[in-house]
């Protein structure tokens, strides 16, 4: 049994111009560590959704990107608003995004639900006035 | 058909640092997370939003090309950290249906 590989980055909450950016450092890794396009694809859509989301909603954490021989782990964790409705908030279409951000193409409601769509196993923990965190797993067999 | 030979249909390069990546299909899409859960690998993704955004999308969906509709153009910025990420990105004066259209001549 090898020991899993961490990956770990905070990501700015004020910062547009970089948002996407753990998770293209992600993609990178995962190809140099010779994982199958598709899971790298499917990783790459969770994590980009999950760290927009602590960007826009939680104003940044820190992501961690756990590969171990049977799944890839991605942790996202913020000390954001929290989500009030779960429930609500998993509908493809709702969105509280700020206008400011819809001008950018954010705000379609789809970030949560693609998380759920191309992930196999999805966990929210979330308090209000606490924090989110989110892990998802992508399984390797 | 590759993207390099996308220019010699009338459109124009804005940044082709992989020529010869073959297209394969389209989407058209302007909100990013539908962007990120449709659109497919190696497909021309039509889009006219030009921000920074518009390149992380696209190095983690990995569409053969972005293609800018309705004269929009990238700015200078934008367009060196496309090439940087190995994003293609052309653009066309015509409005997003009729660029869909062309394409879907092209690539069928
Ligand atoms: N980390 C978070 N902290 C607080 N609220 C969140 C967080 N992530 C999501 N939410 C809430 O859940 C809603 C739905 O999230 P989702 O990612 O599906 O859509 P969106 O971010 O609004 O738009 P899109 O992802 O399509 O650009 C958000 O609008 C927000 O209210
Ligand atoms: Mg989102």
């Amino acid at each position: 049994m090898t020991e899993p590989l961490v990956f770990r980055f905070n990501v700015d909450g004020s910062d547009f111009t970089s948002a996407g950016q753990a998770s293209v450092h992600v993609k990178k890794n995962l190809r140099e560590l010779g994982l199958p396009p598709e899971i790298i694809r499917r990783v790459s859509i969770a994590m980009y959704e999950g760290e927009i989301n602590m960007v826009i909603h939680a104003n940044g954490g820190v992501a961690e990107v756990i590969v171990s021989e049977d799944a890839v782990e991605i942790v996202l964790k913020d000390q954001g608003p929290g989500i009030p409705n779960v429930e609500q908030a998993m509908q493809e279409g709702f969105s509280t995004a700020p206008s400011s951000v819809q001008s950018l193409g954010f705000g379609a409601g789809m970030g949560l639900p693609n998380m759920k769509r191309y992930t196999d196993t999805m966990e929210i923990e979330t308090e209000v006035g606490v924090g989110t965190t989110i892990r998802m797993k992508i399984f390797l067999k | 058909m590759t993207v390099r030979e996308l220019l010699e249909q009338g459109f124009t390069e804005v940044t082709i640092p992989e020529p010869d990546r073959e297209i394969r299909g389209a989407y058209m899409g302007d909100l990013l997370s539908w962007v990120m859960g449709r659109c497919r690998e190696d497909a021309a993704w039509l889009t006219i939003m030009s921000n920074v955004n518009v390149i992380a999308v696209a190095s983690l969906a990995n569409p053969a090309v972005v293609v800018l509709t309705e004269g929009v153009t990238l700015p200078d910025e934008i367009r060196i950290l496309a090439e940087s990420k190995g994003v293609n990105v052309v653009s066309t004066e015509l409005p997003s249906y009729e660029a869909a259209v062309e394409l879907s001549k092209l690539i069928s």
